[in-house]
């Protein structure tokens, strides 16, 4: 193939496999909706109703016509932003989520960075000094972690440090009396407070934002901390470490200048994963801090039986996963110093 | 050194749940729904070990109880989802060409979607219930099997050993079923025990949202819901069905790395 | 008596019950020693037990370990890191795993100028420069940019050289070096490593499992099987040993002469003796 062409045909074979996943997701949950127990007519029409007036409100939503046209009319309105309306707000599903996803996504990225940042460094820690205590410690801090449910361990962070300790503010992302006067300008508070020179709401939101990160931060670090002393000690075994070893490097310098650019991959894509699955553990946290993001309004839509709102929101949130894992693999190939040829 | 200290303690752990779980009706002190109005939020004490939730019930009998939902749905699960994943893989690896380059379009389009959140959406829209929490699951986590079983069917393929099967007149099915699976299924045990630590997880986490079994049955992850409203000051009702979960996950956990452990002993 | 610039005596390598080096002693001075045996007989291992490479849990004891005088069996792990690199070099089998695929040769080759010496980058870059031209390298700016990925294996193994003689050591172990490459490369490799230790006297200790090679290159060659030395005596007489294990490796040298042929064996009584010496 000419030049052009190779790296060509692989980007478009990446978007390819984007495609299919958002399209599968978005037959899945349209299958979700028409297999519902919740008839979205009789919703409307009460169960009461003639069988005039249910077919034809029925013809109304189109839910007569054959199933593939309706699953073209809705994966055509999921690709323009028309998620549907919420049964239980009345407002378009997209409205709401957009007004919902800034929330979500700040408390993610800032977790995700205490995440990251403490699990790469436990890791580390596991693999200088490969085998005693320290290492033993990571392993047990990462494996509790890993198996610790995490709307349980938020429900007693905010017993312990907000509830008996007060180290922290509790649920909601800001207090109420700040809460109508914030303006929302890009819809993460933390930059909007600064952007407003409102130093006391600003460190408000801190205070509301550390805990529920914190949380979603030991979770992520569990998981980064194995998976990076695990590469770290797959790569002690080879023979570049022997030569380096050889020339005197000392294990800092092995771990750190030597084996570190080797894994960088390997950790960009831990770490992007755990980012995905902040997003979906975003349901539980969220609910337990009233954390005004997606996973909260899902729940709230959950509880009221709304579909489009929750099929709305499932897509967001399974679009974000798909992408930045397709994203990753992208940005990998491209990094990785042993792909160059 | 076959032995490993973190496959012994997990497999106790998982036994012990397991034998508390099928003797629960002996076990445990008192009818997990049985409610006491006059007795509720109570703390611990000599009548009730672990204390009394909102209703009055005893939560040390909830919590044996509550052993078995959990139990049951990632039994399940296991039942569906390594048979499914494991026939997609086969068959995938064995027939090769259009058929398999298909399947693994739809493994890897069914690997790429988010686990939790497509249980969660399934379960909300779909109804709650022990089948439906299970279902969800199995769909959404076969591929990994899949493509197990795919790689060892075509290293079988290639083989001597299946070629001389063949000419002995095996063919299709009963080659599949004789010869390659014997090998996969061991590979995929290991699998299930890793994944069956995440699936307690998801199953409470659904059980919290109340999607999981339907009450008044005792589920842990329904458990800490429940003592949600209470945390600050009954905080014992929440705490100990998280604490069965995590006293789980855990035992799934380190049976998982202590496979590990001793199919690949460097990784120690 | 000088002292040897290696002296080894009484080395025992064990992991768990069983010793895989046993009782080994020999001595190295400014001079090319072989060592060789079949796989698993502990050659490789006494060279890591050298260095101090020996990974737990195995343990490595030895009535004497010294380079140059200096005793190494109580090195602290930062005075093994000055030791390695600086006084005993190694060079490893396939540069394919040996190098580090993410750095390039440059930075590899002067990386024991970096934890040795106090050197400048200018003059690291020169000194690495001519190294990589010393070891035959036709282009070493160019070859001084890429990464170990682009390098053909006779490339690859003249860098490794390089990299390990850039902080001029005193004693060179050489594992194999090789055995991961074609044929016609081997002399060629191997002239050079004898050419680099006689230029900058050094003494060398080669491993290897071809004894053709290490007729034609040793001073003096030591002959190991399940980890006892069995055999040592000079290079030049390897041909008419009258060590059984020896002249049977001897007569299995793979050369046109020998094909088709049946393979020598040591005999029952041959082995009993043999295994009694391992046992």
């Amino acid at each position: 193939m000419r030049p052009i062409a190779k790296p060509l045909a692989g980007l478009l074979r990446w978007l390819g496999s984007i495609a299919l996943g958002l399209a599968g997701l978005i037959l899945v949950t349209f299958l979700f909706a028409h297999f519902s127990p919740i008839d979205p007519v009789i919703r409307i029409v009460g169960d009461k109703a003639t069988p005039e007036t249910y077919d034809a409100a029925k013809a109304a939503l189109g839910l007569d016509r054959p199933l593939i046209l309706q699953f073209a009319h809705y994966a055509g309105g999921v690709l323009t932003g028309d998620f549907g309306t919420a049964w239980s707000t009345g407002q378009p599903v997209g409205v709401d989520l957009a007004r919902a996803f800034p929330a979500t996504v700040e408390l993610a990225t800032i977790a995700i960075i205490i995440g990251a940042a403490a699990g790469v460094g436990l890791g580390l820690i596991a693999g200088l000094w490969p085998g005693g205590w320290r290492d033993a410690t990571v392993r047990v801090v990462s494996l509790l972690g890993y198996s610790v449910p995490i709307f349980w361990l938020g429900l007693l962070a905010l017993l312990l440090f907000y509830a008996r300790l007060h180290w922290f503010g509790g649920p909601g992302r800001q207090d109420v009396t700040y809460e109508m006067t914030t303006v929302p300008v890009t819809g993460f508070l933390l930059i909007d407070t600064l952007l407003a020179g409102d130093k006391d709401a600003f460190f408000d939101a801190i205070s509301h934002i550390c805990l529920p990160a914190l949380v979603l931060a030991f979770y992520s670090t569990a998981g980064i901390a194995r998976l990076t002393r695990a590469a770290i000690l797959e790569e002690l075994h080879k023979e570049y470490v022997t030569t380096a070893r050889a020339k005197g490097a000392s294990q800092a310098r092995i771990v750190l200048r030597h084996i570190l650019p080797n894994i960088r991959a390997t950790l960009i894509t831990v770490i992007a994963l755990a980012y995905a699955v902040l997003l979906e553990g975003a349901v539980f946290t969220e609910t337990v801090f009233a954390w005004p993001g997606i996973g909260r309004y899902l729940t709230i839509s959950l509880f009221a039986s709304d579909i489009p709102a929750i099929l709305g929101g499932t897509l967001l949130i399974g679009a974000c996963f798909i992408t930045l894992n397709s994203v990753t693999d992208l940005l990998v190939g491209g990094l990785d110093p042993r792909l160059k040829r | 050194m076959n032995r490993s200290p973190s496959l012994i303690i997990g497999a106790c752990i998982v036994g012990l749940a397991i034998l508390i779980a099928v003797f629960a009706p002996l076990i445990a002190p008192y009818d997990p729904n049985l409610q006491a109005i006059a007795d509720r939020l109570q703390p611990a004490s000599a009548l009730h070990w672990l204390g009394t939730d909102g209703f009055g019930r005893d939560l040390l009998s909830r919590l044996i109880y509550g052993a078995r939902p959990t139990l049951e749905i990632i039994s399940l699960v296991a039942l569906l989802m390594a048979p499914l994943g494991i026939a997609i893989g086969i068959v995938a690896g064995y027939y090769g060409g259009f058929v398999d380059r298909l399947l693994m379009r739809f493994t890897d389009m069914t690997m790429s979607f988010p686990r939790l959140i497509l249980s969660f959406a399934f379960v909300a829209v779909l109804g709650p219930g022990l089948l439906n929490v299970a279902l969800a699951l199995a769909l959404t986590s076969w591929p990994p099997y899949a493509r197990q079983a795919r790689v060892e069917t075509r290293a079988m393929r290639r083989s001597d050993y299946v070629a001389s099967a063949e000419m002995l007149g095996i063919r299709g099915p009963r080659l599949l079923a004789g010869h390659v699976l014997p090998l996969v299924l061991p590979l995929a045990l290991v699998r299930i025990a890793l994944d069956l630590a995440g699936m307690v997880l998801i199953a409470a986490g659904l059980g919290f949202l109340g999607l999981g079994v339907l009450p008044p049955t005792a589920e842990w992850g329904k458990m800490v819901a429940d003592g949600t409203p209470v945390i600050f000051d009954q905080w014992w009702v929440a705490a100990s069905g998280g604490g069965a979960i995590l006293v789980l996950s855990l035992g799934f956990n380190l049976m998982a790395d202590g496979l590990r452990d001793i199919l690949d002993p460097r990784h120690g | 008596m000088a002292e040897p610039l290696l002296a080894v005596d009484g080395l025992t390598v064990r992991f768990g019950g069983s010793s895989v080096v046993e009782d080994v002693s020999f001595s190295v001075g400014y001079e090319r020693l072989a060592i060789v045996g079949e796989s698993g007989s502990g050659k490789s291992l006494t060279a890591r037990s050298i260095l101090g490479l020996v990974p737990p849990p195995g343990q490595v004891s030895a009535r004497r370990l010294s380079l140059a005088g200096r005793d190494l069996r109580s090195l602290t792990p930062s005075e093994w890191a000055g030791v390695r690199g600086a006084e005993i070099g190694l060079v490893l089998q396939d540069p394919r795993f040996a190098l580090n695929p993410s750095h390039r040769v440059g930075r590899q080759v002067e990386e024991a100028l970096v934890l040795h010496t106090g050197l400048s980058r200018l003059e690291r870059r020169e000194r690495a420069l001519d190294m990589l031209a010393a070891v035959g390298l036709e282009r070493p700016r160019e070859v001084y940019n890429l990464f170990p990925g682009e390098l053909s294996g006779g490339m690859g193994q003249r860098v490794m050289i390089a990299a390990m003689l850039v902080a001029r050591p005193k004693l060179l172990i050489a594992d194999e070096p090789t055995s991961a490459l074609d044929e016609d490369l081997r002399r060629q490799i191997l002239c050079l490593i004898a050419e680099l230790a006689e230029k900058h006297r050094m003494g060398l200790i080669l491993i290897s499992h071809d004894l053709q090679q290490v007729a034609d290159f040793a001073d003096q060659v030591i002959v190991m099987y399940r980890g006892r030395i069995v055999d040592r005596r000079p290079a030049r007489e390897l041909a008419e040993s009258d060590n059984p294990y020896t002249s049977m490796l001897w007569n299995c040298r793979p050369s046109a002469a020998s094909y088709g042929t049946r393979l020598p064996v040591l005999n029952a009584a041959e082995r009993e003796a043999l295994d009694e010496l391992g046992a």
